[in-house]
């Protein structure tokens, strides 16, 4: 699945990383990379950004602007 | 605070503080110099490196505030200046400091690992243990220290403790000269690769260190190919090693990243004590209310009636006490001075008048600085961000922008300076290009004026205050579609995306929030309150001169009929046909047919043309203009609406006080903001856009009012 498909709350795992855009180069800067398991903490009022809990920190994105992330729901 | 050397200066050494974006370096920066710099409770407030200096022992140590990053790889023009200072051959800067967020460790010790590479002593300043002690955990500094092969100080910067023992240890480590060594733990195949590729340049005689010929394996884009770009024989060399480690599908970056974050993540286990949360902190309780979907907007809605709601209930006695200071000044003056009456008009009615016209919005500029320095230190401006990303993203803005934005509701200058924050050239343009579009407190003068006169009569005081509201929403709705169109057709380079971290809540230290008021006033009145006390002294030049032929004014005021006279007295007469022959009057006449299509008269036409270098001028300008006598509202308003065409028609019919007002609230009438936009985007080109597009904006709405205003009968 994409990061569009994330809801509040669901915990993922990146499983690949796409190298399309530069931006996934600063993704993987921020701690992004294949295996990285995240969960999503705030959802913004129109549905975007959302903030995700990784690595020990929180950092907000867009959807859209991470589509170059593959990831996995974890239970 | 740079200190001259005073005699021999035994030492002296350049130091640059390092660290990713809200690692508490301007805190460190601050205790260690005892600069005011403000501490930014949002990321992007060390936007130019900040220098300082300090002592330790025998050693002056010049201090360089480098601004936040993620990584030594840029993506901004911020990072790449940022970064420019640490990666480099220089021997400046003789050590590093290195801000470590203690409550976000393994990120943080990502850029570490990439710092450390640049072969420089370091030593590691540990901030926010406080905030990891109120996580139940807590940082084993000896340990870390160990791991990272460089001194670690625990800074609690605000309160003082450990500054002298982070002073220490600089001195010790420029006295020393080490560098970390930390052992990453590249994948074999990668170190094996680069040790091969050593040997290969070896033979052919070119040194080539292990790190240089790894960074040119892993990087797609390393100044070390490029270097030997023109050497078929060892970028082959290089070409088959980067085929040996990536082969078809693997990719340099993600292979760096994955080891250094393996590496980081090693040494956060093992340094970081402590169970952790029991329960969800504040901050995630708060944020439950706060940036929930429905709750979260309706509390930001709220935050921002309050906001605008308090700016005017509690700066309008302070603007009146103003202006009443300046009538008073202006009036004692008047009475001392004797001489030339035109002198004496230059300096009551140019230049105390101009500075009047300055202080009166200092009171709106406070309080609304108050209120963004206040939330910003909070930490709520952040939220404000995230909240309105999505709105303002989809024309090209984005969340960060919301802060300048809001700042020109004040005054567009302070917000064009703000819009540093944006995170990339194209969109800090898009933000500084449609700040003046914001309703800033200049043109709230006209607002009153007009409202004053044509809705609150007809429609009583509750209309006329939402007109009031209404007429602040003008110039956002018509942001929007502007960025969209620069977006699309004007600006170019690279978009960066969206990226925010929201910082912990905290009570704001009001030392901050004192020397953000300060420091925008500063700007304010050095900025723009220099453009205005000079405009005005050129708008009175230009109304007074020439000074009118009072006895022929006097000639044709008798051929006058007695209706008239019994009406306006002779000395009125004087001075209007005064203006009307005067510079500005005459130019007012020539461009009447251009305003006519808007439905403004000459009188109009020379008030906005007055106003065009800074609008606040335009009340008295019309004051003088339409002969109220007194300058004031009252008198104004009842001319104003009094006012006829020559052929008996009334001149503020609603479409053309709509028509005035819009006009205002979208033209480019403050020189101050032009030479603000100068400045930040270092080019005449951007003040001549924006100038051009709002004016001819502001011109072709005022006629479009008119035009359905005809059509509807009105």
């Amino acid at each position: 699945m994409s990061f569009t498909d994330l809801r509040l709350g669901m915990k993922a795992r990146v499983v690949q990383v796409e190298k399309t855009a530069s931006f996934c180069d600063r993704l993987l800067e921020l701690g992004l990379l294949p295996g990285t398991e995240f969960t999503v903490t705030k959802v913004a009022p129109f549905g975007d950004p959302i903030e995700i809990d990784l690595r020990g920190y929180k950092l907000c994105l867009r959807r859209a602007e991470c589509c170059c992330l593959r990831v996995e729901t974890v239970s | 605070m740079t200190e001259p050397g005073r005699g021999s200066a035994p030492h002296r050494s350049t130091v640059a503080l390092v660290g990713n974006p809200n690692a508490g370096k301007t805190s460190v920066f601050n205790g260690l110099t005892g600069a005011r710099q403000k501490v930014g409770n949002y990321p992007g407030v060390t936007v130019e490196a900040a220098e300082g200096t300090f002592r330790v022992g025998d050693l002056t140590v010049r201090l360089i505030d480098v601004p936040g990053l993620y990584s030594l790889n840029p993506v901004s023009a911020d990072e790449a200046v940022a970064s420019g200072l640490v990666n480099t051959d220089d021997d400046e800067p003789h050590a590093l400091i290195y801000a470590v967020d203690a409550s976000n460790l393994e990120r943080n010790l990502f850029l570490f690992s990439q710092v450390a590479e640049t072969d420089r002593p370091m030593v590691v300043a540990l901030t926010m243990t406080d905030l990891l002690a109120r996580q139940n955990r807590r940082v084993d500094t000896d340990r870390l220290a160990g791991m990272l092969g460089c001194p670690v100080v625990p800074v609690v910067a605000h309160k003082g403790i450990g500054v002298p023992e982070l002073k220490e240890a600089v001195a010790q480590a420029v006295e020393e000269g080490e560098s970390p060594s930390i052992d990453v733990g590249f994948p074999p195949i990668v170190i094996q690769a680069a040790q091969g590729l050593v040997e290969r340049f070896s033979r052919a005689g070119v040194e080539l260190s292990p790190r240089e010929a790894r960074c040119v394996i892993l990087e797609e884009h390393c100044t070390t190919y490029d270097r030997f770009i023109d050497t078929p024989e060892l970028r082959q060399a290089i070409d088959d090693a980067r085929e040996g480690v990536l082969g078809a599908h693997g990719h340099g970056r993600t292979i760096d990243a994955q080891a250094r974050y393996a590496w980081a993540a090693r040494v956060t286990r093992q340094c970081v004590v402590g169970d952790g949360p029991q329960r969800p902190s504040r901050t995630e309780a708060i944020d439950r209310v706060l940036t929930h979907r429905v709750w979260g907007l309706f509390v930001f809605v709220g935050i921002m009636y309050l906001v605008f709601q308090s700016i005017y209930t509690l700066a309008k006695p302070l603007m009146a006490l103003i202006q009443a200071g300046v009538g008073v000044t202006s009036d004692l003056v008047s009475r001392s001075m004797t001489g030339s009456p035109v002198l004496k008009s230059l300096v009551v009615d140019g230049v105390i008048n101009g500075v009047g016209s300055v202080l009166v919005f200092l009171p709106q500029i406070m309080i609304l600085f108050f209120f963004i320095a206040f939330l910003e230190g909070t930490g709520y401006l952040a939220r404000a961000a995230f909240l309105m990303d999505k709105l303002l993203g989809w024309c090209g803005l984005n969340g960060r922008a919301f802060i300048p934005l809001l700042s020109s509701f004040a005054c567009a200058v302070p917000g064009i300076m703000a819009a540093r924050v944006m995170p990339d050239e194209r969109s800090r343009l898009a933000t500084v290009m449609v700040a003046p579009l914001m309703s800033c407190s200049a043109r709230l003068p006209v607002y009153v004026l007009v409202i004053g006169v044509f809705i609150e009569p007809q429609f009583g005081p509750a209309v006329a205050g939402l007109a009031l509201f209404a007429m602040h929403f003008v110039g956002l709705a018509v942001a929007i579609p502007v960025v969209w169109v620069l977006n699309k057709g004007v600006l170019k380079g690279r978009r960066l995306p969206f990226m925010l971290e929201l910082p912990k809540y905290q009570w704001p230290k009001w030392k901050d929030v004192w020397i953000t008021i300060f420091s925008r006033v500063k700007v304010f009145v050095s900025t723009a309150g220099t453009v205005i006390v000079a405009m005005s002294i050129l708008i009175w030049a230009a109304t007074t001169f020439p000074l009118g032929d009072d006895a022929r004014y006097a000639r044709e005021y008798a051929a006058r009929p007695a209706s008239y006279q019994s009406e306006v007295s002779l000395e009125k007469f004087q001075k209007r046909r005064q203006r009307e022959d005067s510079v500005l009057g005459r130019f007012g006449r020539t461009l009447e047919p251009v305003f006519a299509p808007a439905g403004f008269d000459w009188r109009l036409t020379t008030a906005i043309l007055a106003a065009f270098p800074a609008r606040e001028v335009v009340v008295p300008a019309m004051g003088i203009i339409f002969e109220s006598g007194e300058e004031d509202e009252k008198g104004l308003a009842g001319a104003l609406q009094k006012a006829t065409w020559p052929d008996g028609r009334k001149l503020m019919t609603r479409s053309t006080s709509i028509g005035l007002m819009v006009f205002f609230a979208l033209c480019c009438q403050c020189m101050a903001t032009l030479a603000a936009i100068r400045r930040e985007t270092n080019s005449w080109k951007w003040p001549v856009v924006a100038f051009t597009y709002m004016t001819v904006l502001a011109y072709v709405a005022a006629v479009a009012i008119q035009v359905v205003g005809r059509m509807v009968g009105q």
